[in-house]
Formats: structure tokens, C-alpha cells, sequence
């Protein structure tokens, strides 16, 4: 609380300073006799001074800052597109550094040597069109090269993955990654929301998960049968406010039950292949080099944005709709951390779109190994498909299956 | 505020003489229809808001800077709630993220710059008596108070303010499952950005009204100031582009509270499903951005057209292409309407229409080019006169190139994929809207003081303020990029983050970061000067003469004391432009529009 004390002091004791100063001021300017508004020639040639030398300080402030930090921070490209961008990055670079020195030395520099002199006019040039025309024709003619060199990066960069790229579903939520690779035939199995369970984080979709959905919003700890009973139940007296909120709850889930019938009746089991071989994967997002990769991302609750720094790859992940993005890893986290001289390096997987409290923790470390290590990985994790790991748990736990709606109906008091 | 100002001259005329025809205190300084007063009006409000959001910026940029960190500054201004022992809360730190830009953009450079300077300039330079309606005008400037005060309110309810970023962008906004101040802080922000539309709105459509049908006699539309153009065309921005803003907040307030799906589809939050099925939070993006991107140009025109008329007059010279100025201005407000896309280019858009949106942005650097340009010529074999003002503007040249040709690398959407919402953005958008806007703000403050108070500003004060202002700025913007390039997300509330996996990143942002936020104190504290000279020159400041800069536009032929009607007699008659500066086989450089053209006087 001291400290609180001292800050207010140290504020107050500024103000008055300040106050001092002015007042300091304002007699000399009472001295001065000249008005506010007559600039002294004095005045006039200081500040034109301190423009050049605020432009000499400036520029060798930026050139020390590229110096310093230009690409310690970012490195190498770690992608094929990424190669490509940083190069477009650079030649951008250089083109808006040549514009931003020249312009700014003309405007200080200008301001510098024209400052008021007594007895010289200044020169009356209301207009030149050809002047005008030349700066406007220039700037066009470069725009019209980047605009080119642009598009063309940006169509090779958005454009379709070829055949043998391997996909991979980045799956985001508050805050963490879970990475779903479209296992043997190379195919990610399809998904529905509402799907969404304790062994089913992902909400895939086959014949099995629509059952046990549909069981769960029906029978589950909070299903619609329990509601129902709270609801009927005559013996315990629930608020209004309780009952409005069971109410509002029994609808949503009749809904949402009478969708799942919808999907359980639409359904094509043939499609349940493509999902029983996929392979979940939290924590770390393994990759091949040289391999080119095809990710699609989806979001369970609120925007998040899919940022690969060091492969210069970004999308968002939007709740409600697929996103795409590929790129080729070219360096193995091992090469990388040659390249950067950090043993502790690692690529990684952020969010960079503003999700909650904790969107700066984020993440998820993605390793690139050579293809044979890949391989070997890979091949391992073939024997941990989602159908693996759904079905043991499935049978054991289908009595204690945990709906994920948690509201808090269990207190209803 | 301003009413304080003349607390005790008000009390002398209001006591006994309510039906005074003259105007008793309430109507002369509370609910003033004169434009004068609402625009000395919007000026209060707009410093005390700005305040409020620098002092936001140097909270968070403290944690920034020194992440986990004991402070008692924060612990002193946020309590044991938002940052229990002095470490500011993960929310609370979002939370003065999104109110820091919403108060910028909107109460400062929007609500702040045009407010201000239109209602005070459009009718003086047109030569008008008062705008076209004074009522509307009023509830312009009263909109404006609520929503400012709402706003503030906001940042005091228990569940904290709006966090969702400036941009609320839902599912985040749309959820208080998601985050805390999607509940009550997001209603009530909601709720003043609509009142604040609705303020936008009517003012716009009074300038509009005002400048197209107001002008005095001779005072053609290319014979208006530059500042004028700047306003026009900034209020016809904001006509055509806010109601979409006011759309897309309605439908969010739908979603919120009578749970439609235009934004929401396939939730699962805080482990509850939602129905909501069919909705999009890129249509709400759509919609934002049809006004948020104009919304720049609504803030920089008219720092520009402050400008124009600041470094025309101080280089005692014409502005260099007077008619490409007022081009330019009408590309750059047409184009600012196609180009909203090149926000959203990692939104999962059709590439094509991505492809559309990078060839029609980096359009807009033509007409931006030709105003640097000409204002380099205006300055070239000047006579310049570094007034406070003049200097501004110049650093507002100096900006507006500076976060000018960054732009060009975040509108080529390869480019952007890699730097999208990185610091580069941040810093981009800083320097060429905040700097810029806020420069142009303050040139305008300096040069028209005397016209809005009657007295004079202390130059050297202004002088100090600058510099450090300058230095400042730069200091916390400039490094910003090379944060960004490095890959550092904006919005992050802790970057030592980037310690678990590139050591070489997370060495640079630490101490990049700890210079910015060195540099943003030191540039806080710059701005106590000016809050000094500000108002310790309305009330003791050097009386003004009529015309302090021996400027040519019609202002500075009105009376030094304010007068219902701003002149005596006859409105002026205009016979030529406002840029007669040095102009050959004149005897002073400088001619008055009023002045009429002498026998075989071409005139431009």
C-alpha cells in the first residue's frame, strides 16, 4: 500500500513540476514580447536541425534493427512454399525499404533546407501535370510487378495438393491442437458435431458413435430422460428460474436427438471404414520431410488460426467449416537446429487468432523426421487407429458412458 | 467539460434571465447547438477517452515487457481482482487490449479527429453561419457522450469488459462461456457501439448536408480547403459503411440474446452443445470490415486534409496539386469500399476472390503515392515555418510513408499468410493510422487552438511535446515490426512462451519488447505536456490575434471572440482558392479568399 502512497505522490509532484515549468515559460515568453505565433528564426532553424538529425538518428536506428533482428527471429523457410514466400518477402522488403529511405530523406531533408530564411520567398508552384503524371504512372508500373509476382506465389501457394499428399485434420479447441491423420487409405473419415463424446473427442462418424450419441442424449447422466424425470418429478419442488433452464435444455437436446435420428436413418455404413482407420494424435504433430502434406482444419468452439511460423503457413479454423492449407517440409527439426544453432529447437503449431483467456499458451510442437523415421513411426501408429482405441473402452465403460454436456443440471436445487 | 471552462461567465448570465434572448449558460455551453462549441465539446471528450486508452496501453504493455512480474502500477490501477499481486490476469489482459483499440479507433480518431475538426472547420470554411442543423448536431455530440460513458462503464462490471478483441469476432464474442467479458461487458459495448453509430450517423449526414449546401457565395466545391474535401468525403464514408457495422452488431446481439445462428454453427463450448447449426462467423467478418476498412480512411482523410492545410499555409506556399489532392481523396475513399477482403485472407476464402481483393488494395497506393508526393513538393522551395502545427503534419507525412509501404507487403496475400496477425500488423496499422491520425490531431489541435479558444497555445511546450511524441512513437512502433517478422502473434499475453522452442525468437521478443514499452512510457508521459499547455492555455494563454498564421481560408476572418452566426455582418464572398500563398505580383504572401482578384489575376 506504500508503494500505491508513492506513485500518487510521484504523480502530484509531476504535475506541480510541470506546473512550475510553465509558468517559467510563460515569463520568458512575457520577455520575449514576441507572440506565440511568431516563430523565431532561432526556433525555425533548431527544429529544422533537429529534423535532419532526427532522420540521420532514425535511419541508423532502422538499419541497426535489420541488422540486429531483421532475420534472427524468423531464419530459414522451413517449406517449399516457404522458400518461395520469403523470397517474394524480400524483394518486397527491398523495394518498400528503397521507398521509405528516399521519401523520408526528401521530406526532412526538404524540411531542413527550405526553413524560412529572411528575405526569400517562397517559390509559387501551384501544379506540373507532367510531374504528376510521373509519380503516378511509377508507382503503378511497380505495384503492377508485385501485384504480378504476388498472385503468382499466392496461386501456387492456395492451389490444390497434389495426389500423394498425406492428410491430415488439425483439430483446434481451447486451448489445444489434436492432429487426425487420415491413416491407411489415406482418407479422412467424416464428422458431425453433435457426435461428440468422451471416446469420441473428435465426433466421428460411423454407425457405432450415432448409437452410442444417441444413447447418451437419451440415457446419459444429463440426457433427455433425466430431465424429463427432474421435470415430472413430484415430489421435489424446483424454482421457476431451474425450471426454465431445464426447459430451455430438454428442447436443445430433443433436437439435437431428433438430428442424430436423422443422421443414424441417412447414415451409409460403407462410410465407417474411412473413420475406424484414422489416427488420432495429441501433443506433437509428426511430419516427413519432403513430403508434401494437406491439412484441413476444423474448430469445435470459437475461431482459432492455425499459424506454421517456420513452414510460413497459416489458416484459420473456423467453427462450422473446413479450412485447407499444404506445404513440404524441407528440413528435419535435427537440420533445423543445425541451421539455427539451438539444440532445443523446435518447430511448432500456434494459434494466432484471439481465442480466450489462455490463447497464448496454445500450441502444439510439430516434429519433421526423416522418411524413413517417419515411416517407422507411422507404421507403429497403425496399430492405434480410432478403432482401436474406441472399442475396448466402448465395451468396458457403456454402462458409465459420460455424456460431454456437462450443464449443471446435477444440482438443480 | 468544456462547460467548466466558462463556469463562472456562465453563472453571471444564467441566474436571472432564463428567457434572455441570448443564451443562458445550460444552452450556451451544455446543450449548445452552435458548432463551435460541439466540436470544443467533442475535443474534451476525445482527450479523456484518448487518455483513458494510453493509459490502458501502458498497463499492458507493462506485462509485456516484464511478464509475471510484480508491478505496483497495475496492482495500484486494477485492484487484488485483475491483477492479484501486481501480475495482471490473463482476461484482464484481453480485456484492455480490446477496449484500448475500441476507444482509439472509434471515440479517439473517429468519434475524436472528425467530430472535432469537421464541426469546428466545415462551417467557418465554407463560410456558413452554423451547420445545417444545429439540433441534430447536438444529438450528435450528446450520441456521443452516452456511448463514450457506456464505454467506459464497461470496463468496471464484474465479469470484465469486452475481450473478444476490437474487432469482436465471434463465436469468441457471441459465447461468455468462451471467455468472461463475451457477458456483460460485450452487451454493454455492443450497446455503445450502436448509440455510437447512431452519433456517427447524424453527424455525417449534417456535414454532408452542410458542405453541399452551406457554402457562401463564390465559394465553388474547387475552392473549398483541402480539410473540407478531407470531411466531405470522410462523412460520406461513414454514411454508406456504419449502418453495415450497425447490421452486423444486431445480428450479434440476435445471437447473444435470442439465439439465432447467423454467426454461430456446430459448437461445443464449456462442454455444452449448441443447436446453432447454418451459421457463419465469416459472414460477421464480411460485415465488419465493410465498414472496418473504410473506417481507416475515416480516421487518416481527415488527418490528411488537416494537414494539407497545415503545410500549405506554414510553407507559405499553394499545395502542390491541388486538384490531384481532391482525386486522390476520392480514389482512395472509392476504393477503401472493395478492398475490406484483404483482412480475411487466411479466413479459408476462395482464393480467386482473395486474388481480387490484393489487385484492388495495392490500387490504393496510387493515389496514397501521389499525396506523398505532392506534399514533398508543397514543402520543396518553401518558406517553412515550423510552427508546433507544421511540425506535426510533417511527422504525419513521415508516418503516413512509413506504415504506408508496409501495407503493400500485408496486401499481397502470399505475403500475409505468413505475417497475417503477427506484430508486423500491428505495427503497420499503428504508425500508419495511430500516428498518422493522431498527428494529424494534434497539428489540428495546434494550428486551430486560437480559433477554438481564443488564445494561444505555448510553442515551445509544443515544441518538446513533439519531439518527444515523435521519438516516442517511433520508438514503440518501428521494433514492432521485426516482432512481427519473426513470427511473435499479436495478443499474446506472454511471448516468453517462444522459450519452449526458439530460443533465438523468444531472446529478440523479450528485449524488442522491453525497449517498446520503455519507449510507450516515455511517450506517455510526453503527453502530459501537451495535456498542460492544453489547458492551462485556455484559460491564461497569450491572447490571439485574428489571423495567427496569416492563413488565406475564411476562419480567420470571423471574430477572435466567439459569436452565434461567425460573422457580424454579411457572410464573406469568395473569389478565389484558399492557396494564394507567395503567389507573384503580390505584395504580402499571402491572399485571403475574400480578397477579390485583381485586374488581369489569373486565378490558379
Amino acid at each position: 500500500m506504500d508503494n500505491k502512497l508513492i506513485i500518487l505522490i510521484v504523480i502530484i509532484l509531476g504535475a506541480i513540476a510541470v506546473a512550475q515549468l510553465v509558468r517559467v515559460y510563460e515569463l520568458s515568453t512575457k520577455l520575449r514580447k514576441n507572440g506565440e505565433h511568431e516563430i523565431s528564426n532561432r526556433d525555425n532553424n533548431l527544429n529544422a536541425r533537429m529534423m535532419f538529425l532526427f532522420m540521420l538518428t532514425f535511419f541508423a536506428a532502422v538499419v541497426y534493427l535489420f541488422i540486429e533482428y531483421g532475420w534472427t527471429g524468423r531464419g530459414e523457410a522451413a517449406s517449399i512454399g516457404g522458400v518461395e514466400t520469403d523470397w517474394l518477402l524480400k524483394l518486397n522488403l527491398i523495394i518498400i525499404t528503397i521507398v521509405f529511405f528516399f521519401t523520408n530523406f526528401l521530406l526532412f531533408y526538404f524540411t531542413y533546407k527550405y526553413v524560412k530564411k529572411p528575405g526569400v520567398p517562397a517559390f509559387y508552384y501551384p501544379h506540373n501535370n507532367k510531374l504528376e503524371m510521373l509519380w503516378t504512372v511509377i508507382p503503378a508500373v511497380v505495384l503492377a510487378v508485385i501485384i504480378i509476382l504476388g498472385l503468382k506465389t499466392w496461386n501456387n501457394l492456395t492451389s490444390m495438393s497434389g495426389k500423394d499428399a498425406i492428410h491430415i485434420e488439425l483439430f483446434a479447441k481451447q486451448y489445444d491442437w489434436t492432429a487426425r491423420y487420415a491413416g491407411k487409405d489415406n482418407v479422412l473419415g467424416k464428422y458431425d458435431y453433435k457426435l461428440t463424446t468422451d471416446n469420441n473427442e473428435l465426433a466421428l462418424l460411423t454407425s457405432n458413435t450415432i448409437d452410442t450419441s444417441l444413447r447418451i442424449m437419451f440415457e446419459g447422466p444429463s440426457g433427455i430422460r433425466y430431465i424429463q424425470k427432474l421435470l415430472n418429478n413430484r415430489d421435489t419442488v424446483l424454482s421457476d428460474s431451474t425450471i426454465s433452464v431445464l426447459k430451455v435444455d430438454l428442447s436443445r437436446k430433443e433436437r439435437l436427438y431428433r438430428l442424430l435420428t436423422q443422421m443414424k436413418q441417412n447414415h451409409n455404413p460403407k462410410l465407417d471404414a474411412s473413420a475406424w482407420d484414422d489416427i488420432i494424435v495429441k501433443d506433437t504433430l509428426f511430419l516427413s520431410k519432403d513430403q508434401e502434406y494437406e491439412f484441413i482444419f476444423r474448430s469445435k468452439d470459437v475461431i482459432h488460426s492455425a499459424l506454421f511460423v517456420h513452414f510460413r503457413a497459416q489458416i484459420n479454423a473456423v467453427p462450422g467449416m473446413a479450412t485447407r492449407t499444404k506445404f513440404t517440409p524441407i528440413f528435419t527439426t535435427e537440420e533445423m537446429r543445425l541451421k539455427k544453432k539451438d539444440p532445443k529447437f523446435n518447430y511448432v503449431l500456434m494459434c494466432n487468432k484471439i481465442c480466450g483467456g489462455a490463447h497464448y499458451k496454445m500450441k502444439m510442437i510439430v516434429v519433421v523426421k526423416e522418411k524413413a523415421d517417419y515411416k517407422e513411426w507411422m507404421n507403429a501408429m497403425m496399430k492405434q487407429t480410432f478403432k482401436d482405441k474406441y472399442f475396448p473402452v466402448a465395451v468396458a465403460a457403456s454402462s458409465s458412458l459420460v455424456a460431454v454436456d456437462s450443464l449443471a443440471v446435477a444440482n438443480p436445487m | 467539460m468544456a462547460s467548466i471552462a466558462h463556469d463562472e461567465h456562465g453563472h453571471a448570465h444564467g441566474h436571472h434571465d432564463v428567457h434572455h434572448h441570448e443564451e443562458n449558460f445550460v444552452s450556451k455551453y451544455i446543450f449548445s447547438q452552435d458548432h463551435k462549441m460541439i466540436g470544443k465539446q467533442f475535443l474534451m471528450t476525445a482527450v479523456f477517452m484518448g487518455l483513458v486508452a494510453m493509459m490502458l496501453s501502458i498497463l499492458f504493455r507493462i506485462q509485456l515487457a516484464w511478464p509475471g512480474e510484480s508491478s505496483d502500477f497495475l496492482s495500484f490501477f486494477l485492484g487484488e481482482k485483475w491483477a492479484p499481486g501486481g501480475v495482471l490476469k490473463e482476461d484482464m489482459y484481453l480485456g484492455l487490449v480490446t477496449i484500448h483499440g475500441t476507444i482509439m479507433v472509434f471515440f479517439l480518431l473517429t468519434g475524436g479527429l472528425s467530430g472535432t475538426f469537421s464541426n469546428l472547420l466545415i462551417p467557418l470554411q465554407i463560410g456558413a453561419r452554423d451547420m445545417a442543423s444545429g439540433f441534430m448536431n447536438m444529438l450528435s455530440y450528446w450520441f456521443f457522450l452516452l456511448s463514450s460513458l457506456i464505454m467506459i462503464v464497461s470496463l468496471f462490471v464484474e465479469s470484465g469488459p469486452a475481450m473478444a478483441g476490437w474487432t469482436i469476432y465471434p463465436p469468441l464474442s457471441a459465447l461468455p462461456q468462451a471467455v468472461s467479458g463475451s457477458g456483460m461487458g460485450m452487451t454493454l459495448w455492443l450497446f455503445s457501439m450502436t448509440i455510437f453509430i447512431a452519433s456517427s450517423l447524424i453527424g455525417s449526414l449534417n456535414y454532408i448536408v452542410t458542405v453541399i449546401n452551406l457554402r457562401t457565395k463564390g465559394m465553388s466545391m474547387t475552392r473549398m480547403p483541402l480539410t473540407i474535401w478531407a470531411f466531405f468525403v470522410t462523412a460520406i464514408l461513414g454514411v454508406l459503411s456504419f449502418p453495415v457495422l450497425l447490421s452486423a452488431a444486431l445480428l450479434l446481439m440476435m445471437d447473444r440474446l435470442a439465439g439465432t445462428s447467423f454467426y454461430l454453427s456446430d459448437i461445443i463450448v464449456g462442454g455444452e452443445m449448441l443447436a446453432n447449426h447454418g451459421g457463419s462467423p465469416i459472414l460477421y467478418q464480411h460485415l465488419f470490415w465493410f465498414l472496418g476498412h473504410p473506417e481507416v480512411y475515416i480516421v487518416l482523410l481527415p488527418a490528411l486534409g488537416l494537414s494539407s492545410e497545415v503545410i500549405a499555409t506554414n510553407s507559405r506556399k499553394p499545395i502542390f496539386g491541388y486538384k490531384a489532392m481532391i482525386g486522390s481523396i476520392l480514389a482512395i475513399g472509392f476504393l477503401s469500399f472493395i478492398v475490406w477482403g484483404h483482412h480475411m485472407f487466411v479466413t479459408g476464402m476462395n482464393p480467386f476472390l482473395g486474388s481480387v481483393f490484393v489487385f484492388t488494395t495495392l490500387l490504393i497506393a496510387i493515389p496514397s503515392a501521389v499525396k506523398v508526393f505532392n506534399y514533398l513538393t508543397t514543402l520543396w522551395k518553401g518558406s517553412l515555418v515550423l510552427t508546433p502545427a507544421m511540425l506535426f503534419a510533417i511527422g504525419l507525412v513521415s508516418t503516413f510513408i512509413t506504415g504506408g509501404v508496409t501495407g503493400i507487403i500485408l496486401a499481397d496475400s502470399a505475403l500475409d499468410i505468413a505475417i497475417h496477425d503477427t506484430y508486423f500488423v500491428v505495427a503497420h496499422f499503428h504508425i500508419v493510422m495511430g500516428m498518422s491520425a493522431v498527428f494529424g490531431m494534434f497539428a489540428g489541435v495546434y494550428h486551430w487552438f486560437p480559433k477554438m479558444y481564443g488564445r494561444m497555445m505555448n510553442t515551445r511546450l509544443g515544441y518538446v511535446h513533439f519531439w518527444i511524441t515523435l521519438v516516442g512513437a517511433y520508438g514503440v512502433f518501428f521494433p514492432m515490426h521485426f516482432v512481427g517478422i519473426a513470427g511473435a502473434p499479436r495478443r499474446y499475453y506472454d511471448y516468453s512462451v517462444f522459450g519452449e522452442f526458439d530460443s533465438n525468437s523468444y531472446e529478440m521478443i523479450m528485449d524488442l519488447n522491453v525497449i517498446i514499452t520503455v519507449f510507450a512510457i516515455l511517450a506517455a508521459l510526453g503527453q502530459i505536456l501537451f495535456l498542460f499547455n492544453f489547458f492551462y492555455s485556455i484559460y491564461r494563454g497569450q491572447i490571439a490575434p485574428q489571423n495567427p498564421w496569416n492563413a488565406n481560408s475564411l476562419e480567420w476572418t470571423t471574430p477572435v471572440e466567439h459569436i452565434h452566426g461567425n460573422w457580424p455582418g454579411e457572410l464573406p464572398t469568395v473569389h478565389r482558392w484558399p492557396y494564394d500563398y507567395s503567389k507573384p505580383g503580390s505584395d504580402v504572401d499571402f491572399i485571403p479568399q475574400i480578397v477579390p482578384l485583381k485586374e488581369g489575376e489569373e486565378e490558379h
